[in-house]
């Protein structure tokens, strides 16, 4: 077997404070199925500092209130900890206005919002939307369900087989009729970090604004709305150390100023007639109704919590563990990665021969190692590397290369069972 | 581990590894695909049905191992046997699965399909063990094409 000669070198030792972040997440520490738990399911969702947790706790015991209506003392906190997060994100992404920061439940919500609000009122029949073969079906069916409505085109930028987009095939689609390009910044699957600057200047040329969904993005890349110049950009606080619930959408104000409301209902209006609604003013044009208060706090903690720790220093981190890794599986007969992008995130997706990825997920589980088994909301990729579902580790500034050996040696154990 | 271990017997993998009546059947009058669109597996069951007995059967598709061997001992008990008897078939199958206590299971003629009771401490695995049966059963009732677990 592969594994004796996985000896990696502790990681404490190193000028990542890995072993001081890891006693900040409580679920960390427990095991499963008898193992110590091995968390290498990030891509899907992270896990929570216990300051995020008690962020939580601490605005249900001492500050709850609805936002943006009373007078009273608790309703001005949890307004004030609530825009206190808005401000949190313009910086954290380098918007140039917190107007330009839309709460929502996720991405997946952002990028509807973007959808039926933007582009549904501005495509008309015979308009292109573009988007890649790498797309989560967030960035895919919110786009197909606007083609259906005014009749437009979806048209897909092809992937090559290490998961890197065809930058001259997207030359290519880019036209007059292209009307908005819709891409992965970091691919789910494939850990690709897509060349979105250069790829949001060519559709810029061609007039179409660009929506990123930065959901894989931002727990890994400082990310710098302003320099990416990028149109929309979507991203969830859940897979950022946040709670689950709520995301922001940003969009640039000229264009959020001219688009329709997504939802009607409270705090999105200035004045109500029953002739005429007048709408509130960005961004609350586009906030209906009472919000995930809380959530939104635990998003500013959470960005807080990130920022401490260091976005560049935790990414330099990652991305050592994602060399281990990418060594350390590729070495398993059998074994195959989908997915060797020049530039990647941390998150390694693997096959391996004769073992479907949900097998191999239930014994990794009896092994204490989470991991994800599936088609990760992209089907249409999996149909282009010919796979029905592929594993997927995907890995945290938490993780450590003792994680990684137990990965490995979880796979020798399954491929042991299946031999 | 024991548990993995009862869940991976001999025979699932190698029903995994050689599954039986692996092919389209030429013959079928019958068949329905079942889609499981949690993880993408899918599988397609061909029955030659004869007035109310199924003479021939085979399958096709992609899956786990637990879906794979389901499906190939599916083929090999249900060969020559009526409506009536896949469906008490199937019944006694997901009581197996389940653990519900409710159906004797001392006389239920499960046979070889016993091998599938590891799979009762998965409970997320029991829909990648019966999608083909679900499938079988859309066929002889043949009133949906596709079949999901969901």
């Amino acid at each position: 077997m592969s594994t004796g000669t996985r000896m990696s070198q502790p990681t404490s030792g190193g000028a990542f404070p890995v072993q001081r972040i890891r006693d900040d997440f409580p679920v960390l520490n427990q095991r499963v199925n008898g193992q110590p738990l091995v968390y290498l399911d990030n891509a899907s969702t992270a896990q929570k500092p216990r300051v995020v947790i008690d962020t939580l706790s601490r605005y249900y015991a001492e500050d709850n209130a609805n936002i943006h209506r009373a007078i009273h003392t608790l309703a001005e906190r949890a307004t004030q900890a609530y825009e206190r997060t808005r401000s949190k994100v313009r910086e954290f992404i380098n918007a140039a206005d917190s107007r330009e920061i839309i709460f929502v439940r996720g991405t997946t919500e952002g990028i509807n919002l973007a959808a039926q609000s933007y582009a549904r009122s501005v495509l008309t029949e015979g308009d292109e939307i573009i988007v890649s073969a790498m797309e989560h079906h967030s960035n895919i069916v919110p786009w197909q369900l606007v083609c259906q409505q005014v009749g437009a085109r979806l048209r897909v930028i092809p992937v090559d087989d290490d998961g890197e987009l065809l930058v001259d095939e997207y030359r290519r689609l880019l036209s007059e009729r292209t009307k908005l390009v819709a891409l992965a910044h970091v691919s789910n699957v494939l850990g690709t970090i897509n060349p979105v600057k250069q790829m949001i200047e060519m559709a810029h040329s061609h007039g179409a604004p660009v929506l990123l969904d930065g959901a894989q993005a931002v727990p890994h890349l400082r990310v710098d709305v302003r320099d990416l110049d990028c149109d929309f950009y979507a991203f969830s606080s859940h897979k950022l150390y946040g709670p689950t619930g709520v995301g922001a959408l940003y969009g640039k104000a000229d264009l959020l100023e001219e688009m329709p409301p997504y939802q009607g209902g409270g705090e999105m209006i200035a004045s109500v007639t029953f002739e005429k609604t007048q709408y509130n003013v960005l961004p609350y044009k586009f906030e209906a109704g009472t919000p995930n208060i809380a959530g939104v706090v635990g998003l500013g903690a959470a960005i807080d919590y990130v920022q401490q720790v260091g976005l560049s220093a935790a990414g330099g981190y990652e991305h050592e563990l994602l060399d281990y890794a990418t060594g350390v599986l590729a070495a398993i007969p059998g074994l195959q990665i989908i997915g060797t992008a020049r530039e990647k995130a941390s998150v390694i997706s693997f096959v391996i021969d004769g073992i479907h990825a949900h097998d191999l997920g239930t014994i990794l589980d009896q092994h204490g190692v989470a991991i994800r088994a599936g088609h990760h909301c992209a089907m249409p990729l999996m149909q282009r590397f010919g796979v029905p579902a592929t594993a997927r580790a995907s890995f945290a500034f938490y993780n450590t290369r003792e994680e990684v050996d137990a990965l490995a040696r979880a796979v020798d154990a399954a491929i042991e069972v299946f031999g | 581990m024991s548990e993995l271990t009862e869940l991976y017997q001999e025979v699932i993998l190698d029903h995994n590894r050689r599954p039986r009546n692996f092919a389209k059947l030429e013959s079928a009058n019958r068949m329905a695909e079942g889609i499981n669109p949690l993880c993408g597996d899918q599988v397609v069951v061909y029955l030659q049905l004869d007035g109310d007995r199924i003479v021939d059967m085979s399958f096709q598709g992609y899956g786990c191992a637990i879906a794979k061997a389901s499906a190939s001992l599916m083929t090999e008990q249900l060969k020559g046997k009526s409506r009536a008897d896949a469906d008490q078939l199937f019944a006694a199958l997901h009581a197996l699965l389940t653990g519900d206590p409710s159906v004797d299971l001392s006389e239920d003629g499960l046979g070889k399909l016993e091998v599938l009771a590891g799979v009762r401490e998965f409970p997320i695995r029991v829909k990648c063990a019966t999608l083909a049966w679900h499938a079988m059963r859309a066929a002889l009732r043949q009133d949906r094409p596709q079949v999901s677990t969901e």
